[in-house]
């Protein structure tokens, strides 16, 4: 079995691409590629198309891109290797008229016939608007099986999104998701825009991680302009994204018990939350730190009455966290409810690549802060944890033991953080780059083109909820109904970042 | 003793760490006044159900929105509150610069509330469109399908800001 290096050696690779390198394939060399992805290990890292060109990125013990023109406007699936790539192929299709071939699904993903044209990212024409969709859901036969459709208007404050349940009595048979609700036409609206209207864009993909966003789009802009950012400027970027993970896995723990009936947890959690989110606002002017990174560096920096204000949120957290887990520990009631619900096997999760909390609590160990890694976690001690069951259970011990993780993170930043500058600015120049970032939900990929007058040309963020979607369809199976939402809360998947 | 009791008994001893509630803005009160004579209902009691639809949003809005449900805010002590239902309540907020596919399904949560209804544009997505404006997908603003009768600027906006907005709201309609 070739590793990734050797396999795409003999191939032309294109030298603007960084930090990994990026191989252009020809019919025969992508064919050739999916044969080889069906007895190899790579996983997919992403699928996105520019122009007429579809792009796939892979990890082993290392990272390649492939490109492949497809001058007839179609190119051969990887669903049947790669199940992960199925919604991201029918993106394509929608966004970008490319016909995957091959693919079993013929119904459109985003494009919900509603948009003033079709295929608007297409180089070849401006589609009229498709018009009305008959959208069908996957079919279930058995006997007494009835339907539930929820959303896209959901119950409580949630972001939009269509689930169908087909049950048999309180029974979940088969659940399919639907979405496309919130496409707002990101990757339309950020070609042609400068690198600070197009950071200002990219942080708000996702509210919720709009640090993890940020930085991985200053980290594939610098990649591919080379730029160098100052050491002080690695470290806040570090310290900022540990305090949106730490308030949002902190928010979601007592979600997810308030999901089960135990409102104190949340009332609790929400407590700490807020203080995180009124020291960052202490600290860096924005209660969820949006616009504060962008490339060449951050916008503010860390004071020393910040690191003091900080450092008395990281003593109390501590403590909070530790009482808060102790809690959850002597609780049988919600461990009556979380304990093998909504398992998900890790065969599945290792199959679709899918990170996060989502993959580390189905004993997949990828981090993208130890590989490839970034600065300035190189400098940092910590570990990695992970579970092995995949029930509703190890997400939720999972996240308290990264919760734990990036405390210790913090207080390392706090110690050791170096001083000097905190902006360089990028030079103008072309060039393709990518940056593969960790954010509380898992891996963000983002890639990159930029033109001479360093103006975005295709810009592809690859939320990492696009793996752990599907992963849901296949935990809710045999579940109750009522159990849905305690499972759902435990993903706490995107629907703005597969959306898009 | 049980951590959970501890904890319990230190909360009891600490007294509420709910902050005080904001002053409402009285310029937003006299534009609404002006609403206010066209649909004022008679018996109205003194409180307040608001449905949210995300219409787009990137869900900064709506972190927000649970804050303002927390225990810091405490938005029930003032008789507001959030519904599932848009049978049940008063106000619709929207957050997002609502997409061409959410459309629809806004509209008919328009359509399902009773009248006398509200409707709040949350956050600068929803009144303008934000930086999502002028696209294939996106509507810009929630003024091109419902009329809005209050708008809370911000990106997303602080869970203070959003409190005074309702309170406002609240102090006109009743």
């Amino acid at each position: 079995m070739p590793d990734l290096k050797d396999y795409f050696s003999r191939t032309h690779a294109v030298p603007e691409h960084k930090p990994w390198s990026r191989f252009q394939l020809d019919e025969h060399g992508w064919n050739d590629m999916i044969h080889q992805l069906a007895v190899s290990d790579w996983t997919l890292l992403g699928l996105w198309a520019y122009g007429n060109e579809v792009y796939a990125a892979f990890r082993d013990v290392t990272i390649a891109v492939v490109s492949f023109e497809c001058r007839e406007r179609r190119f051969k699936s990887l669903t049947e290797v790669r199940p992960a790539a199925a919604r991201l192929e029918r993106t394509i299709r929608d966004l970008f008229g490319l016909i995957p071939e091959g693919i079993a699904d013929f119904r459109p993903w985003l494009d919900h016939g509603r948009w003033s044209q079709s295929q608007p990212l297409s180089n070849v024409h401006c589609g009229i608007p498709t018009g009305s969709i008959d959208y069908h859901f996957l079919s279930t036969d058995g006997q007494n099986l009835h339907q539930i459709p929820v959303g896209p208007v959901h119950a409580g404050v949630i972001e939009s999104g269509h689930f169908r349940f087909t049950c048999s009595g309180e029974t979940i048979v088969r659940l399919e998701e639907r979405f496309g609700y919130k496409h707002r036409g990101i990757e339309g609206l950020i070609v042609g825009k400068n690198l600070i209207e197009a950071s200002k864009i990219i942080g708000r993909i996702s509210g919720d991680s709009t640090v993890a966003y940020a930085i991985a789009f200053a980290r594939a802009v610098e990649a591919a302009t080379c730029t160098e950012v100052p050491p002080r400027a690695h470290w806040i970027r570090a310290l900022m994204s540990e305090l949106e993970r730490i308030s949002n896995h902190i928010f979601d723990f007592g979600a997810i018990c308030n999901d089960v009936a135990f409102s104190f947890m949340l009332s609790k959690c929400m407590t700490i939350r807020e203080q995180i989110l009124q020291t960052n606002n202490i600290c860096f002017g924005h209660r969820l730190l949006m616009d504060k990174i962008i490339p060449g560096g951050v916008t503010i920096d860390l004071t020393s009455e910040g690191v003091r204000v900080l450092s008395d949120l990281i003593k109390e957290l501590r403590k909070q966290i530790c009482k808060l887990a102790d809690i959850y520990d002597n609780m049988p009631i919600l461990q009556n409810r979380t304990i093998g619900t909504g398992i998900v096997k890790s065969a599945l999760a290792h199959r679709f690549g899918a990170g996060g909390v989502v993959g580390r609590s189905s004993s997949q160990s990828c981090d993208a802060r130890k590989n490839p890694g970034y600065p300035p976690y190189d400098d940092l001690n910590f570990d990695v944890p992970v579970h092995l069951e995949g029930d509703v259970n190890s997400r939720i011990l999972q996240r308290i033991e990264e919760i734990q993780v990036s405390i210790g993170l913090i207080e390392q930043i706090l110690k050791l953080i170096p001083d000097g500058s905190l902006f360089n600015q990028t030079k103008k120049c072309d060039g393709e780059g990518m940056a593969l970032i960790e954010s509380f939900r898992g891996e963000i990929l983002l890639w990159i083109r930029l033109s001479k007058t360093g103006h975005v040309l295709r810009c592809h963020p690859r939320d990492p909820s696009w793996f752990q979607w599907p992963l849901l369809e296949s935990a809710i199976e045999g579940n109750i109904v009522a159990d849905f939402p305690v499972c759902n809360k435990s993903f706490n998947c995107s629907y703005s970042g597969v959306d898009l | 003793m049980s951590s959970l009791t501890r904890l319990l008994f230190s909360e009891l001893f600490n007294g509420p760490r709910t902050i005080d509630g904001p002053s409402i803005d009285y310029l937003d009160v006299e534009k609404l006044k002006l609403i206010a004579k066209k649909y004022h209902r008679k018996h109205r009691g003194r409180s307040m159900y608001i449905r949210e639809c995300d219409a787009g949003s990137c869900n900064g809005c709506e972190l927000e929105i649970h804050a303002v449900n927390g225990p810091i805010y405490d938005l029930e002590r003032f008789g507001i509150r959030f519904a599932s239902s848009p049978r049940h309540v008063d106000v619709l907020l929207v957050t997002g610069p609502v997409s061409s596919n959410m459309t629809e399904a806004l509209q008919r949560t328009y359509a399902a509330i009773p009248s006398p209804k509200w409707v709040l544009a949350m956050g600068d997505c929803a009144i303008n469109g934000g930086c999502f404006n002028s696209n294939y997908a996106v509507l810009g603003g929630v003024h091109h399908i419902l009329p809005v009768d209050l708008t809370i600027i911000g990106c997303p906006p602080t869970p203070i800001k959003l409190l005074s907005s309702l309170l406002t709201l609240l102090k006109v309609m009743s």
